[in-house]
């Protein structure tokens, strides 16, 4: 069963740059929740701080009861175990072939024979389609495998959490597809804590249950995935739809009354029914695949979603 | 690097608290011997051949000065007397010294840069390793253990060239310099510069580590934090060098 992870007032600067401030926001037990935010918002410190990698100048992240950012290094080796991450080009280690990469965790952590780690790493490896490469080295694959070869390290030690620092970049559509999908089976077959960094809409829209916003040093918006769709806070409306009108420019944000201008004109283009597509209407969530056990939480969200759905097609 | 005064601070005092961690790491079990063997062998294997060829023609500098000075003062005898002294004493350590931080420190601060930048150090923190106990302990005692070694090979390959370049260039006397080898020279001096050498050893191999560890900013970053590396180990052997060859002058008695 997975662990809350309650982050309260939680601010970061590097010198006198604020990364963000003030961020309070709860991860549910066993859900899946995605981190958004233009780039260059601080989603990778965030995830960093999570692990107490980065030691906030305020706030607390409790995690079982502990906050992290309060205790000593000997301690916090301990409650890291609790946690998988998988960090953005994979970060395997550059001298070890994926086997040994793989069973590292195990080794160094379990006293288990070689054979039960084996049996392990393998099962590991199967789940993210990685048998027969064993004995590549990091060097010699391409950045989709070294993700995929991230995230079973991430697995092996039975993480109550995993952090994903975004899946999806650098990957072509079909393979963050395929991997979206593997999140949610995982998700459903492990029953983890999942929190998603990422700045790609579709998943976000396919796979939280929860979807929190990053902007302008603060934490716009967090809170259930349809709160969020269908939110008319002009900064949510923007980044999930991705359009250049908005508080959110290229450089930094726009001034006021640009934005209003902006918006204001958008409106008069939605009257006439040019509004971009799929902007209100509730992409269907990506569920558990044939063949995954599913249980009681993702029954459930099958039957809502199912519902959902239907009344989508009658109205139609 | 910050040029700031408060950010110098910062610097030396982080790095300080490193060095103390490595110190109280030491002992902790279980000792990384694989680690400890393969960067023992790897830094020995890029620091033999530069450190006997820099230390022939360092004693035979030493050889041609002396050789020289003690000419003038009709003192051949004791060319080769001052000649090992020289070498054990100073030249020694302070080639061993140049090896170690240019050699070896610069490969450790760029095999733990590349890994800082990659999120390979953050990723074994995450896994609950201490990079401390799992990488730069071992590197530090490898680092320690080839300087005294090496230190070991500069003073045979230096004395050895100071004889070759006094008695086969200069004309000396074989049996002069030979006997004349412990005159001044004494046992205590090699002790001195192996111990010399295995502090200059520890302090290249955490300058290296923390540099390294603290690099940032993708490739260049790396670059960088070589370069920052090899000018502070530099200027902390030389310092320390300074130091310990005045303390030892206090506490040993010297002959003549």
């Amino acid at each position: 069963m997975g662990v809350e992870i309650c982050v309260e007032g939680l601010t970061k600067s590097f010198g006198h740059q604020v990364i963000w401030q003030d961020v309070s926001l709860t991860l549910p037990a066993g859900e899946v929740s995605v981190m958004l935010g233009p780039s260059g918002t601080g989603k990778s410190v965030f995830l960093k701080t999570l692990v107490g990698l980065l030691k906030p100048e305020r706030g607390s992240v409790k995690i079982a009861g502990r906050d992290i950012t309060r205790l000593r290094e000997h301690d916090l080796h301990e409650v890291r175990k609790l946690f998988g991450v998988l960090f953005q080009d994979g970060a395997l280690f550059g001298s070890m072939n994926l086997y040994d990469n793989i069973a590292f965790p195990l080794r160094e952590h379990t006293r288990k024979s070689e054979s039960e780690i084996r049996r392990i790493v393998l099962e590991k490896m199967d789940m993210v389609g990685l048998i027969g490469a064993e004995e590549k080295l990091p060097g010699e694959i391409s950045g989709g495998m070294r993700k995929r070869a991230g995230l079973a390290r991430a697995l092996v030690l039975d993480p109550e959490i995993i952090l994903f620092d975004e899946p999806d970049s650098g990957l072509d559509p079909v393979r963050v597809a395929y991997l979206n999908q593997l999140i949610v089976d995982l998700n459903a077959q492990i029953d983890a804590t999942f929190l998603i960094v990422t700045h790609d809409i579709a998943s976000a829209r396919q796979v939280p249950d929860n979807i929190g916003l990053l902007f302008r040093r603060e934490l716009v918006m967090f809170g259930p995935r349809e709160e969020l769709l269908t939110s008319e806070e002009p900064v949510v409306r923007q980044f999930l739809n991705g359009r250049m009108q908005g508080p959110i420019g290229m450089a930094e944000e726009k001034d006021a009354a640009q934005v209003e201008q902006e918006l204001a004109a958008l409106g008069d283009g939605g009257g006439k029914g040019t509004r971009s597509p799929g902007s209100q209407t509730l992409t269907p969530r990506l569920l558990p695949g044939p063949g995954i056990h599913r249980p009681p939480r993702w029954e459930a969200i099958a039957r809502r979603e199912a519902a959902l759905h239907q009344e989508t097609v009658v109205d139609a | 690097m910050s040029l700031s005064p408060v950010g110098a601070l910062r610097h030396s005092g982080s790095l300080f608290a490193m060095a103390l961690d490595v110190f109280r790491t030491i002992p902790r079990r279980p000792f990384q011997v694989r680690e400890f063997i393969q960067q023992a062998w790897f830094i020995a294997s890029v620091t033999i051949l530069p450190t006997a060829l820099v230390s022939i023609p360092f004693g035979a500098v030493i050889a041609l000065q002396i050789g020289s000075l003690t000419r003038q003062l009709g003192a051949q005898s004791f060319s080769g007397a001052a000649s090992v002294l020289a070498v054990l004493r100073e030249a020694s350590p302070i080639v061993t010294a140049l090896l170690i931080a240019g050699a070896g420190g610069t490969a450790i601060c760029a095999d733990l840069g590349a890994r800082k930048i990659r999120d390979e150090i953050d990723a074994m923190q995450v896994l609950g390793i201490d990079p401390i106990h799992r990488l730069v302990v071992p590197r530090v005692l490898a680092s320690m253990l080839v300087a005294v070694l090496l230190n070991g090979l500069v003073s045979v390959v230096g004395v050895a060239g100071g004889y070759f370049f006094n008695v086969v260039l200069q004309n000396g006397t074989p049996g002069a310099y030979l006997a004349s080898f412990t005159t001044l020279a004494q046992l205590s001096d090699l002790w001195a510069a192996e111990i010399k050498a295995l502090v200059f050893g520890a302090i290249a191999a955490i300058v290296a580590s923390y540099k390294g560890l603290t690099a940032k900013g993708g490739p260049k970053g790396v670059g960088d934090a070589v370069n920052q590396s090899v000018v502070i180990t530099f200027m902390l052997l030389f310092v320390t060098n300074f130091v310990m060859t005045a303390v030892y002058f206090q506490v040993v008695p010297q002959r003549g």
